[in-house]
């Protein structure tokens, strides 16, 4: 188990969540990838924090994580917003801005 | 230690490969909570013991339950989810993206020699470990988190509120 274990993995879980906002359409779920690239960057950073014996990596996790907790609140709120504006949370059904 | 490390992992790729091609939200919302069951299983394996139960108790338990609210709340139907698949088009760049990014983070991971850097943290992240710099050094971002925490909450609320006075 050595520290490019740890990247790896959080690689392969950055890459899942990118796979999903790239070929999602529901919203919610897209939401929910994003959840989970933030967690590999949170894997990542405790993996270093370990690897440099300093625990301001994991202080850094802390925050990310209050920060995911605030963007999740509000991010669903605007999916309730769109879905009571549009009756759709598909994304390719989203484009007024594209127009 | 290391066979833990790789039951954590096949349980973080599994149920995160499960968690965003589920067309049900509800059985992707219960897959990611899988996922951050196995990130905390990690954390422990790191030594970081006050963000495994934050991350079970914020993002297992809070996090997720907000979204199968909302999932819930939205109540879409079969013929919704049915209609929203994404076309092949839309997998191959997403598969093509992933690949590449994957080979390109390993070969970095290879040439950093991080292949050959053991895990070896003598310092234990615990409450009071984590607690030292949080209320020292960061204590400016702590309240800041905290101004974001409450910003979060009135915003939240006014963007779902129907009619503003």
């Amino acid at each position: 188990m050595t520290v490019g274990h740890m990247v790896t993995l959080a690689g392969v879980l950055f890459t899942v969540g990118m796979l999903g906002v790239l070929s999602r359409r529901n919203i919610l779920i897209v939401l929910l990838s994003v959840e989970l690239m933030l967690n590999a960057a949170a894997l990542a950073f405790v993996a270093f924090a370990n690897r440099w014996d300093n625990l301001d990596g994991q202080v850094m996790v802390f925050f990310a994580i209050t920060v995911a907790a605030a963007e999740v609140a509000v991010g669903l709120a605007i999916v309730i917003a769109l879905f009571r504006l549009r009756a759709t949370v598909d994304t390719d059904r989203v484009d007024l801005l594209q127009r | 230690m290391t066979l833990f490390f790789w039951i954590f992992a096949a349980l973080i790729a599994g149920a995160g490969l499960m968690a965003v091609t589920r067309r049900n939200g509800v059985s992707a919302a219960l897959w990611a909570a899988v996922v951050f069951i196995g990130i905390a299983g990690e954390f422990v394996l790191m030594r970081a013991y006050f963000l495994a139960v934050v991350e079970v108790l914020v993002y297992a338990g809070a996090i997720m339950v907000l979204f199968l609210f909302v999932i819930m709340l939205l109540n879409l139907r079969e013929e919704d989810l049915q209609a929203m698949q994404g076309g092949p088009r839309l997998h191959v760049a997403g598969a093509f993206f992933a690949v590449a990014f994957l080979g390109a983070l390993v070969w970095t991971c290879r040439r950093a020699g991080l292949f050959a850097e053991p895990l070896r943290a003598v310092k234990a992240g615990e409450t009071s470990g984590v607690a030292g710099p949080l209320f020292e050094r960061f204590v400016l971002p702590f309240e800041i988190a905290s101004l974001l925490l409450l910003a979060a909450i009135v915003g939240a609320v006014l963007i779902t509120k129907r009619r503003l006075r």
